[in-house]
């Protein structure tokens, strides 16, 4: 299943699962990064799972490139892992103040404002991973009618909750940060919640997840 | 209750450990302290567990009141700091542990020439653990201290005070390092013959945008013949990342934890330490080697920093 593994520098692993960006491509992994994860191999100390590529990083003090590699080549990945994939519904308010690129959407998608909410909601999305800020999901894959560029220029500031689009996929700020995706609405919900030890993320890499569009008024009566 | 009193905080202070693992996949990077060796000397300086939390600072250092029983610190770095005892200055050594008592303060003046300086106690910090690290990163608001720097006037409680210290020395000085050594990465080849020749043969200089999260570079710029974005996918520190404008970005310790613009290489782990400590200004130069090459340098680093310690038991 992996195509190709490299080093990517000293201390890590880099595994290349195929260029097609799939749902059978990183369903794989995925298979890959539960099966290490629940081994809890010695040395292994991070596994950042993407699209289609598994990167492990190791303790150089405990192990090497060499003998991680080979770990991973003779992995029996047949072994069942505790599947433990989620649906999780999302309620998504588009009041004028959150959808704030609704409009450039209209423009570059040649849709009117309820139609790109039709194709977007209460539709299935696959989570193929999550990160670059702490616990945000890149789900896809969008509708082919709904795939728009990043922003020329990206916002300094994207608020907290912001759900955004970029070509097949969509994402959630779990918090304000930079970012340069098209924002169509905000989930009053808290996707990733730092105070929790355990599973801070709400979703994660493998779950499925629906979009639901809420009024201002539910959106402000929101409570968890 | 013993406590230091904030009364300056400095640029960026916070506590640091060796950082948390197995977060990447949730988007958590290691954070920790970004000098690992001058992190461990702080600890071995006063026969303390080799993890426990130390206050990290950046250029301008805290200035600190001591309230409570004799205790010990140490400082580690290439720093210039004051001691002070009853209205008395006295001009303190880095890698030499010194006793205070009620009232005394500490002025961490600035790094020299360098970023990080580490101060321990012989002591722990009261703080809150995040998924087993107090390591503080202050952009997603992770770690003790609510996940933000020190402030001033903020008073921080320390705990299982070690009143009895020997004292202890240590000859040692941060060496610069002539080139920072660097694996190939895995988008090596999106780059132009030339621009591969430029980025090891020309000087860089370190931004003044360069932070815990990533080392920004001026200089010359290496030129993409491939494709100026790639898959977003994961990111380890040290990871070197060309963006389309040819201005390379080095990944450090608070890294986001998912990229996608090209990786050109990657600075190998024995030169991490040295890497992080170039200031804004610095020049910098790189040299290509091979991992096997770069396995060995990091076993003679461990050797050395193991050997340093040892002269401390």
């Amino acid at each position: 299943m992996i195509k190709n593994i490299s080093n990517l520098g000293d201390a890590a692993l880099y595994c290349n699962f195929g260029e097609e960006v799939n749902k059978e491509t990183n369903s794989n992994v995925i298979k890959y990064f539960k099966n290490l994860k629940e081994k809890q191999i010695e040395g292994i100390i991070n596994l950042t799972p993407s699209y289609n590529k598994l990167i492990i990083s190791f303790d150089l003090r405990k192990t090497n490139f060499k003998l991680i590699k080979s770990l991973v080549e003779n992995l029996d990945i047949n072994q069942t892992y505790q599947e433990d994939s989620k649906k999780i519904k999302i309620p998504v308010c588009c009041d004028e103040s959150f959808s704030l690129d609704i409009e450039r959407l209209e423009e570059k998608l040649s849709l009117k404002r309820d139609k790109i909410y039709e194709n977007f909601f209460d539709k299935e999305y696959f989570c193929y991973m999550t990160g670059f800020i702490a616990g945000m999901p890149f789900c896809g894959d969008l509708d082919k009618t709904m795939r728009a560029d990043r922003l020329e220029t990206p916002r300094v500031k994207v608020p907290k909750g912001s759900v955004g689009l970029t070509e097949q996929f969509a994402n959630i700020y779990t918090f304000e940060s930079p970012g340069g995706w098209n924002i169509i609405g905000n989930t009053p919900i808290k996707i990733f919640d730092n105070s929790k030890d355990i599973n801070p993320n709400l979703v994660s890499p493998g779950d499925t997840i629906i979009f639901n569009q809420i009024s201002f008024e539910d959106y402000k009566n929101y409570n968890e | 209750m013993n406590s230091f009193e904030i009364i300056r905080a400095g640029i960026n202070t916070t506590f640091q450990d060796y950082g948390r693992n197995n977060l990447y996949h949730i988007g958590i990077p290691f954070s920790g302290a970004m000098d690992k060796r001058n992190y461990i000397l702080a600890n071995s300086l006063l026969n303390n567990k080799i993890d426990n939390p130390v206050i990290e600072f950046a250029y301008q250092g805290p200035l600190i009141k001591y309230k409570g029983d004799k205790i010990s610190f140490v400082i580690t770095g290439d720093v210039i700091f004051k001691l002070i005892k009853n209205e008395r200055a006295i001009e303190g050594n880095c890698y030499e542990n010194y006793t205070i008592e009620d009232g005394d303060q500490i002025d961490i003046i600035s790094t020299n020439k360098s970023v990080y300086g580490y101060l321990a106690i012989s002591g722990v910090f009261d703080l809150k653990f995040q998924w087993g690290s107090c390591s503080i990163n202050t952009k997603a608001n992770i770690g003790s201290n609510n996940g933000k720097k020190l402030q001033n006037s903020q008073k921080i409680d320390i705990l299982n005070i070690n009143s009895n210290q020997t004292k202890k020395k240590l000859n040692y000085i941060n060496t610069k390092i002539e080139r920072i050594r660097v694996i190939k990465g895995t988008n090596f080849d999106y780059f132009s013959d030339e621009g591969k020749k430029i980025f090891f043969d020309k000087d860089f200089t370190v931004s003044k945008l360069s932070d815990r999260m990533g080392m920004r570079l001026e200089g010359p710029t290496i030129k993409n013949i491939g494709d100026t974005n790639i898959r977003s996918e994961g990111l380890i520190k040290g990871t070197i990342q060309i963006p389309a404008d040819g201005n390379p970005i080095i990944m450090l310790s608070d890294h986001g934890t998912i990229g996608g613009y090209p990786k050109f290489g990657v600075v190998i782990s024995a030169d991490y330490d040295k890497l992080v400590q170039l200031s804004p200004g610095s020049k910098i130069k790189f040299q290509e080697i091979k991992l096997s090459d770069a396995e060995t340098l990091f076993k003679l680093y461990e050797m050395e920093t193991q050997n340093l310690i040892s002269q401390l038991k």
